[in-house]
């Protein structure tokens, strides 16, 4: 009995989840998003069926996981490939659709009496007041203000003075938002008074009319505008773009622009040579120090092991973004300890952050730092799992430990390692958090017409083109970003390929 | 292993102790310094390691108290480190849920259960976390400005937006906790099964309660992931009141406004708890290291 109860419940459960989701699907489509609609009702179709079929049992717990990184992972990585190929950027930032409904909702004051907006507070809400050089006067019934929100108000003749306190100017300026989304009415007239200066309204006309193939005619100046797909703005006959664009395709422009044009070349060209240099530079520093620990720590003889190997794991525990800023300020030209101790011992105080080279070594020093304790986990593991009758064989030969370094413990860890060195090189290849925290790039290239530093690696360099140009370029970022994900991919593949090897036993 | 060991023997391993030694004051001298900062009177102030006078201006200031300096001039806190560590702390508690909900459940069904497409499964998950979610920055942006003008509390600068956008980050967490299921032994599942249990019941009451040391450490990692992410918060939140940890430490340090000895403090009283909870976390990591991932 209590089973079936039981089941019940989930299938009430079940179709409450389904109502939901057909309802914001429902939502979706009035909207006028007919593919996320799609989406929606394909989503909710497979949610049943992996739900209800017993073929389907193992996707139950797969789906929501499955689901979440098709969403959050791939999609995204999918979508800016896509991205890539438009001219998504700040001035073509909205979608056709929603830069037409831009201009159509413009409009122009069309002449005719302005009118003088007082108003007076009522609790939450606002009395609306408004006169005419005349001294005809109008009210309307009490307003809630609220934000952007759209409203229209009819007014209706004042009889009675309204009640309430009149509000200070600084009031209607704190309400300039709501009031700009107003449209009132006079009575007995269906022309739309709108908000023209701080505190005055007048009748306006909308700017444009559409046209059954797309045009908008300018009615204040007879222009007709046509939307052209190849530039993604209105343009008049003449050719003037009109402001807001909107998204379109413009197929392998960004990328002709990459490696076409010189003031793009340059740029990739020296940022590529330093983040495969900053990469490798840092896989080959971490692993050397990283290395060394660990033999030395790997020395049977040596005391203290546990506590020399917990102190120096430290750099790794502490959150990136706590150490590297640390060091960004111990590193400072003018207050910072580490010229400061310099200073002191050798007299030189160098220039860390404005000098390309310094900032590149300041870069490969404190990446060591972050990255040895990793390498030296990695290397005392494998340092461990070698048969130690290979040491034994060699004692008694009466070799040093310099031979057995080089003749036993590197050539046997160097094959389990190279995944994981080439993993670090990948790693480092998008090494986003430590450029944007210690340099930012800088210092920058002064010849460059994007944003460039000769600290920037290729994923720094796409987020300020995205992020901090005014430009705010996505579609070209977005470029440089499929770019690199084909460059990681192929590290993938080569990974892949060699832990293959390595391991054909493990599966 | 017992070994004649030559003269030289000793003075080999004194060598070694001075060596390491010397590496570590190298290597913690930044720490060693930022505690020192912390304890300095104002923002500029150059001293030996000890300092010379101890103040705690920077910690009052970190701990969210105003603070008056000699000359009587009131000195508010300049960031809401508190309030950001509230925000880090609810972000990573409710992402690292939700992670570890959706990789419990793969896990399980990679585990446990036979479908097709199980192996390939296994090595898309591995290929999948080679690509960060930094080279996705400008279409996570993309997505989330248009989910924000449906659904406000889930658009940009909305803490639902970061919880969703680490969410699709369980490639690894699958393969930590599939890795110890595999070391559970099935047949304890499989009389609970024969006793009339449903899948579900023999996931949920048998295999879990079994495998909650593993539970705790990826609900850890995950946690301390969502604390340390920085990328993906630095574009999806931009008001003060609502940064991270993470993004808001950097305001500390611009050129314009350089405040070295409260960031000291706030460094540290932030740090701290999140190393301590890494290092009790990463004795069980040091498995999960070796098949390839990286922490940033």
């Amino acid at each position: 009995m209590q089973r079936i109860n039981r089941r019940l419940a989930w299938m009430v459960l079940g179709a409450l989840l389904l109502m939901t989701g057909f309802w914001l699907v429902f939502t979706v489509y009035r909207a006028g998003h007919y593919w996320l609609a799609l989406g929606g009702l394909t989503l909710l179709g497979v949610s049943g069926w992996v739900f209800t079929s017993p073929r389907a049992y193992a996707w139950r717990y797969l789906y929501p996981g499955v689901v979440a990184m098709l969403v959050f992972v791939l999609f995204p990585a999918l979508y800016t490939a896509r991205i890539g190929f438009t001219n998504y950027s700040s001035t073509n930032l909205l979608t056709f659709s929603r830069a037409t409904a831009y201009l159509l909702d413009q409009t122009y004051s069309s002449g005719g009496d302005p009118l003088q907006l007082s108003l007076y507070a009522h609790g939450k809400n606002y009395q609306l007041r408004l006169s005419n050089e005349a001294g005809q006067v109008w009210q309307s019934a009490d307003v809630k203000l609220d934000g952007a929100k759209k409203q229209t108000v009819t007014l209706h003749e004042a009889s009675v003075a309204p009640v309430g306190d009149r509000a200070s100017f600084r009031e209607v300026i704190a309400q300039q938002a709501a009031l700009k989304a107003l449209t009132l009415y006079l009575p007995g007239s269906n022309e739309p008074y709108r908000l023209v200066s701080l505190s005055g309204f007048a009748p306006v006309s909308p700017l444009y009319r559409q046209a059954a193939d797309g045009r908008l005619t300018n009615l204040k100046t007879g222009e007709v505008l046509r939307p052209n797909f190849e530039t993604g703005f209105y343009e008049t006959a003449a050719g003037e773009q009109i402001a807001p664009g909107f998204r379109v395709n413009v197929g392998w422009s960004n990328f002709e622009r990459l490696f076409g044009s010189a003031e793009l070349q340059a740029p990739l060209l020296s940022v590529f040579i330093w983040t495969v240099l900053f990469a490798a530079l840092t896989v080959l520093f971490t692993f050397s120090v990283g290395f060394v620990l660990a033999t030395v720590l790997s020395w049977e003889a040596l005391r203290f092991k546990t506590a020399y190997r917990v102190l120096l794991f430290l750099p790794y525990a502490v959150p990136g973004f706590i150490s590297i800023l640390i060091f960004r300020g111990l590193f400072n030209e003018n207050f910072g300890e580490i010229n400061m101790v310099l200073n002191g011992l050798f007299g030189i105080s160098p220039n860390w952050f404005s000098d390309p080279l310094l900032a590149k070594m300041m870069l490969l020093i404190v990446n060591t730092w972050l990255g040895y304790p990793y390498m030296m986990l990695l290397c005392l593991g494998l340092i461990k799992s070698i048969p130690s009758d290979l040491y034994e064989a060699s004692a008694i030969n009466g070799a040093s430990a310099w031979t057995n370094l080089t003749r036993i413990t590197l050539p046997l860890i160097a094959k389990p390692i190279m995944p994981l060195l080439i993993a670090s090189f990948a790693f480092n290849f998008n090494n986003f958090v430590l450029i944007s925290l210690l340099t930012d790039g800088r210092p920058d290239f002064t010849d460059s017409v994007v944003p460039a530093g000769t600290t920037d690696i290729l994923v720094s360099y796409t987020y300020r083109i995205a992020f901090q140009d005014s430009g705010q370029n996505f579609g070209l970022a977005a470029a440089i970003s499929t770019l690199i994900f084909i460059l990681v991919a192929v590290l993938s593949l080569i990974n892949l390929r060699l832990s293959r090897v390595n391991a054909p036993e493990k599966k | 292993m017992a070994m004649v060991q030559d003269k030289t023997h000793t003075g080999r391993l004194a060598l070694a102790h001075v060596g390491l030694i010397a590496f570590l004051v190298l290597t913690l001298f930044p720490f060693l310094m930022i505690v020192s900062i912390s304890l300095r009177p104002g923002n500029f102030a150059a001293g030996s390691i000890i300092p010379d006078t101890i103040s705690l201006e920077h910690w009052q200031l970190a701990l969210g108290f105003s603070y008056t300096d000699s000359t009587g001039r009131v000195i508010e806190p300049p960031f809401p480190v508190l309030l950001w560590l509230w925000n880090s702390i609810k972000i990573a508690s409710i992402s690292a849920t939700v992670i570890l909900l959706l990789s419990t459940t793969c896990a399980y069904a990679f585990a446990r259960l036979r479908f097709r497409g199980r192996q390939l499964g296994l090595n898309a998950l591995l290929l999948m976390q080679m690509f960060p979610a930094v080279l996705s920055l400008i279409a996570i942006y993309a997505v989330f400005d248009q989910i924000g003008s449906y659904v406000p509390w889930l658009g940009i600068d909305s803490h639902g937006s970061l919880v969703l956008a680490y969410a699709g980050g369980i490639a690894l967490h699958i393969w930590t906790i599939k890795g110890y299921f595999d070391t559970i032994p099935t047949e304890i599942e499989e009389a609970a099964i024969v006793d009339g249990a449903s899948h579900f019941q023999a996931f949920w009451h048998v295999l879990l309660p079994m495998a909650l040391p593993i539970l705790c450490v990826v609900f850890l990692l995950a946690f301390i992931g969502a604390i340390i992410e920085y990328p993906v918060a630095s574009i999806l939140l931009h008001q003060e009141q609502n940064l991270t940890l993470a993004v808001g430490s950097k305001l500390y340090l611009y050129t314009q406004n350089y405040l070295w000895g409260d960031f000291a403090a706030a460094a540290i009283l932030s740090g701290l708890p999140i190393t301590a909870l890494f290092v009790v976390a990463q004795r069980w990591m040091v498995n999960g290291l070796t098949s390839g991932g990286v922490k940033g």
